[in-house]
């Protein structure tokens, strides 16, 4: 078995929880991801950002196994996603939540069940259990309420609630987020924002966040990634991406110069 | 589509098929933790069907009964129409025209169902939770059709005979206990496995098989559609389209080798 392919070790700590090696992704004659490099430290928050179809969903796709790469590495935890058995790669992702753009929820559960699905299928855990833990994550996305109502029944915010919930259930080490904000009106989007972070802040788990808003980057990130043509162009400390006056970044905001940085947590 | 290419789509899909029936097969042993689930599908897809089968079964055995029954009334045969729709009820209309509502139905309602499950992303979302689609949703749909559609042919042989017998004794002047007679005679040599009358029997394998072939279609149709509503769409026609082919292809072959041996 190759060396990436063994499950972490102790000193694994000390690598990224999450590293792109030289990740390229194509589809039919549009290159994607051409030769991405990242790296996550965990328990911190990186935020992708990048124009629309820079690749940013697809970044996330690969770390979850949903695609694999043309070539390059996608390492989570030291251990090469691509090369994974289907165990491995079974096992690796209950240790992740991934909240998709709409939320993805099952149409014909309700909310509750919706949260306390994988626990239903994924452990041998009692009903009573599983209830008590669902509640508890729907408490903590400030939805408690809204078990027994359907997806069809709820707000775009609140699927996206629902979407973290669902996420949180196993207690992940690591969360993904794909386009937090997209369709929400400021007020809701705020809240997501300040539920992630608090997530962050209090659960210490390492996530990635795609996105394109400047007030989620804001409040949710500690680092920022830029992609562009594939690549990363820049990722550093969330104040430092808003100092840039890298001329791709200044001509995509759209300005004379980035919005100033404005970070609550940092 | 140029035919190397159609031909590599077919074989690809076909195989696709048989890989999912297998996989489905083997997740067997997991049927009695998804009884629930079992039941929902057998509720939704097949009793909800059931007045729909009833309908068409009657009217089926009325237009056999009449367009036999003005032949054999020729020949002065006419006494023997119970024992023409009995069969051809028990042998083939039964079966087939189950298992044409139930792909028309059943299996559109599959198909696009997982088909909106695979464009809105809720498949995916289940891939990364690590729960097994095919446990959580193929499974209960296969093993309710496969269950619902031979106790839908039995309802509609039942039916069909039933109108039959309205049309002969009503229109052909054969009496009811004439028709009924015969129409039992027809049904009573018991040949089939659990002690049914062979023709029954041999009804009812056939259905068992339909209703396999539309859940595993329509299942397949359902979880690689791509592209949004068409997408689903282009997923709902083929399943619908698939199934009454092979249902038809299968419908020869078992009675090959059930009547020819």
């Amino acid at each position: 078995m190759d060396e990436s392919t063994e499950p972490p070790s102790a000193a694994a700590s000390d690598v990224p929880v999450i590293r792109f090696d030289d990740l390229h992704k194509s589809f039919g004659k549009q290159h994607v991801l051409a030769g991405l490099n990242l790296d996550v430290e965990r328990g911190k928050t990186l935020a992708i950002m990048g124009a629309s179809g820079s690749g940013k969903s697809v970044t996330l796709r690969h770390i979850i196994g949903l695609m694999k790469p043309d070539s390059g590495r996608v390492l989570v935890e030291g251990v090469e996603v691509a090369k994974m058995t289907r165990e491995q790669l079974s096992e690796m992702r209950k240790g992740m939540g991934y909240v998709f753009q709409d939320g993805a929820l099952i149409n014909w559960l309700s909310i509750g069940e919706n949260v306390a699905l994988p626990l239903r299928e994924n452990t041998n855990l009692s009903d009573k259990e599983i209830r008590e833990r669902a509640q508890h994550k729907l408490e903590l996305v400030h939805v408690p309420d809204a078990w027994n109502k359907m997806p069809s029944e709820i707000s775009g915010g609140m699927r996206k609630r629902i979407g973290i919930a669902r996420a949180l259930i196993t207690d992940p080490d690591i969360i993904l987020y794909d386009e937090p904000n997209a369709g929400l009106d400021p007020e809701i989007a705020r809240s997501i924002n300040a539920t992630i972070r608090h997530l962050a802040d209090t659960l210490e788990v390492t996530s990635i966040v795609v996105e394109h808003r400047i007030e989620c980057i804001r409040v949710v990130a500690d680092e920022v990634l830029f992609l562009h043509e594939g690549k990363s162009l820049i990722q550093t400390a969330t104040a430092d991406f808003f100092a840039s006056q890298h001329p791709r970044l200044l001509r995509f905001f759209g300005q004379d110069s980035l919005p100033p940085s404005a970070n609550p947590h940092s | 589509m140029s035919f190397s290419s159609s031909a590599t789509h077919f074989v690809q899909t076909s195989g696709e098929r048989a890989s999912l029936l297998l996989a489905t097969l083997r997740r067997l042993p997991a049927v009695f933790e998804r009884r629930r689930l079992i039941a929902d599908a057998m509720c939704s897809l097949g009793l909800n069907m059931t007045p729909v089968v009833l309908f068409v079964g009657l009217f089926m055995g009325m237009i056999v009964s009449l367009q036999t029954g003005i032949e054999l009334s020729r020949i002065g045969q006419q006494d023997q129409i119970g024992l023409i729709v009995a069969v051809s009820m028990a042998r083939e209309m039964g079966p087939f025209i189950t298992a044409t509502i139930l792909a028309a139905t059943a299996g559109s309602s599959i198909a696009a169902e997982l088909g909106t499950m695979s464009v809105s992303d809720e498949l995916a979302a289940l891939e990364v939770m690590s729960i097994d689609k095919l446990r959580l949703l193929v499974l209960p749909r296969v093993v309710a059709l496969a269950i619902m559609c031979p106790m839908l042919t039995v309802l509609c042989d039942g039916i069909g005979i039933l109108g039959g017998g309205l049309v002969a004794s009503s229109q052909l002047n054969v009496g009811w206990d004439l028709y009924s007679e015969t129409a039992m005679d027809s049904l009573r040599p018991v040949g089939g496995w659990f002690g049914l009358p062979f023709d029954v029997f041999a009804g009812l394998l056939k259905s068992f098989v339909f209703g396999i072939i539309i859940s595993t279609l329509s299942c397949a149709e359902g979880l690689r559609a791509k592209g949004g509503a068409l997408g689903v769409g282009h997923a709902t026609r083929a399943a619908v389209r698939d199934s009454i082919i092979l249902v038809i292809i299968a419908n020869y072959m078992i009675s090959q080798m059930l009547y020819d041996l």
